[in-house]
């Protein structure tokens, strides 16, 4: 089995920041990662992809490639295809790659894990055809494939960015259903002070938003009252704008109304998280260099509370500083130092994110969904499902899976677990945080017995056994 | 069963023959699996095991396992799956039954 000061889970910006920080400190680092390419989500196939489209993505993205060749550079081991489904001990990590399980251990490990998008449930929501606005981005990201007529349907600058998109690709949406209304912009104001110090993404949102008046899309705000209509597939949206109803026929819906932070690992190693509320999530409990409060695990990115590529690349390198300090490898002062740059570009980054949560929340309706609607895709149970177990004394969501299956299919929770704390939460009268989540256990993606047996470990009493014969 | 599609692609990368559920595709080399049948035409990619609803592709990025195939009798996602020449993917339906 290998072993490596660090491990990084994820390549995206905050993985690639740490790892190539900490390996430049003379750390072995071993970055492993789902994808083929480095990058994320946000980045996703950077390198392969900016002399294709780098036009139609923008200049954020084409900075991706600065961080891929930083991985590149630096002494680090950068696994591709690596699943990771099980953390142990202080540290065995278990991973599949090319149908073969993997061991390697480690003595600190860094999760960055990034965002998923935000549950959007609301009727017809699993019809093929309907997809994250994250899946519209990465299928023009990596596939160069552009929905023909598609409507964008939600809130926040993510929407904004994906139409500007389509537009430069000369495939403009159909229509922008917005959920924001006047209110939320009005309460947003006061917020406008940390707005004006990160005023660079206020320019780039409106600019985005000029772009999309312009080309003469149409933008429906403040909507209610939203479905999606089809049988086999997506055929059309419906909904309520001031006292009108509306139908656009269209192909494929992107769905988006913000992210949330991926903790399935951070969770499965018992690492402590408390409600946000002004991000409507849960958060990993955090040190100011990322630690958690479990010894050796590092957090950065998004996983741990919502902050945008840049934020993570920042807070990857704080981690890295902080993991190369306790590993010996820098004097606390040199520590300090060096984090002076990156601590006040995250404080930048941030300081526009309260403005942005307060005037694009989530689509209230799709956080307590109609009792119709499924909000555990995988086992298909039901907001009203919820509902009724709570009557029936159910006060939490591992209750949940004993009374109905829910967040107990393949994608083990991550796409239901915050809609179930938030509809037991209301049932009960109970606080988010008293509510809790999901217990999560490996493996934390499905592992086949194929990939089991091939797996690279030696128990240790037949090395024992073996040493003695030589 | 080339159908049309809703989707424009921007690439043009040369083509594989694979076969979904019977029917024979072209599709690029390399690809995104799920973003190519997408591309291709195809909408549904499954039947739901519980009530058999139709599901396709929702987050590409492997976490919401709405994008299952079955490839070689292994169920995979598609969406991190990549195309090869020769590729035969079938179509789970409700009573876990093969067409």
């Amino acid at each position: 089995m290998t072993r490596s000061d660090l491990v990084v889970v994820g390549a995206g910006p905050a993985g690639m920041a740490a790892a190539a920080q900490a390996a430049e400190l003379g750390l072995s680092v071993t970055v492993l990662d789902e994808q083929a390419c480095a990058g994320g989500q946000i980045y996703r196939d950077v390198d392969r992809v900016v002399p294709l489209r780098g036009d139609i993505l923008g200049a954020d993205y084409v900075h991706g490639t600065t961080l891929t060749a930083a991985l590149r550079r630096a002494a680090i081991s950068h696994v591709t295809g690596a699943v990771v489904w099980a953390i142990e001990d202080a540290f065995r990590i278990s991973y599949t790659r090319e149908g073969r399980g993997v061991q390697i251990e480690a003595d600190r490990i860094l999760l960055a894990t990034g965002a998923l998008e935000r549950s959007m449930p609301l009727p017809g929501w699993t019809l093929p055809g309907v997809m994250t606005a994250g899946a519209g981005q990465i299928l023009l990201k990596q596939s160069g494939v552009l929905a023909r007529n598609a409507v964008l349907v939600g809130s926040g600058p993510l929407l904004y960015l994906i139409a500007a998109q389509m537009l430069r690709a000369g495939t403009p949406p159909k229509a922008m259903i917005e959920t924001q209304s006047r209110g939320d912009l009005i309460g947003a104001t006061r917020h406008i002070g940390g707005a004006l110090r990160g005023a660079s993404y206020l320019v780039k949102g409106l600019r985005m938003l000029a772009s999309i008046i312009r080309a003469g899309v149409p933008r429906h705000t403040g909507v209610t009252d939203i479905a999606v209509e089809g049988t086999d597939k997506a055929e059309a949206v419906t909904f309520q704008s001031g006292r009108r109803s509306h139908r656009i026929t269209c192909d494929t819906v992107f769905l988006h109304h913000g992210v949330v932070p991926n903790t399935q690992a951070a969770r499965s190693l018992g690492v402590t998280h408390s409600w946000n509320t002004a991000q409507q999530c849960f958060v990993p409990q955090l040190d100011d260099w990322g630690q958690s409060d479990r010894a050796g695990v590092f957090i950065a990115g998004d996983g741990a509370g919502i902050g945008g590529a840049k934020a993570a690349e920042h807070a990857g390198t704080l981690a890295a500083l902080q993991i190369a300090c306790e590993a010996g490898r820098l004097s606390r002062e040199e520590r300090d130092r060096r984090a002076a740059a990156p601590r006040a570009g995250l404080a930048h980054e941030l300081a526009a994110r309260p403005f942005l949560d307060a005037a694009y929340p989530p689509y209230a309706p799709a956080l307590l969904p109609d009792d119709s609607t499924p909000i555990c895709r995988c086992e298909e149970v039901t907001a009203g499902d919820i509902r009724s177990y709570a009557k029936l004394g159910c006060i939490g969501p591992n209750q949940t899976k004993a009374f109905g299956r829910a967040g107990m299919g393949p994608c083990q929770g991550r796409y239901c677990g915050l809609s179930v704390t938030a509809l037991l939460a209301d049932a009960t009268g109970r606080t988010p945080d008293e509510t809790g989540y999901y217990r999560i256990r490996p493996p934390l993606k499905p592992v086949t017995l194929g990939e089991l047996a091939g797996m690279n470990i030696t128990a240790p009493d037949t090395a024992e056994k073996e040493k003695a014969h030589d | 069963m080339k159908t049309a599609s809703p989707f424009l692609e921007l690439d043009n990368e040369p083509r594989v023959n694979v076969v979904f559920d019977g029917n024979a595709l072209s599709l690029p080399e390399g690809a995104n699996l799920a973003a190519a049948l997408m591309a291709a035409g195809v909408n549904v990619f499954r039947h739901t095991p519980v009530s058999g609803a139709p599901r396709g592709p929702f987050c590409m990025m492997g976490a919401c396992f709405d994008c299952l195939v079955e490839i070689d009798g292994t169920t995979k996602q598609a969406c991190m799956t990549v195309v090869t020449d020769g590729l035969e993917i079938t179509r789970a339906h409700r009573d876990g039954a093969l067409t």
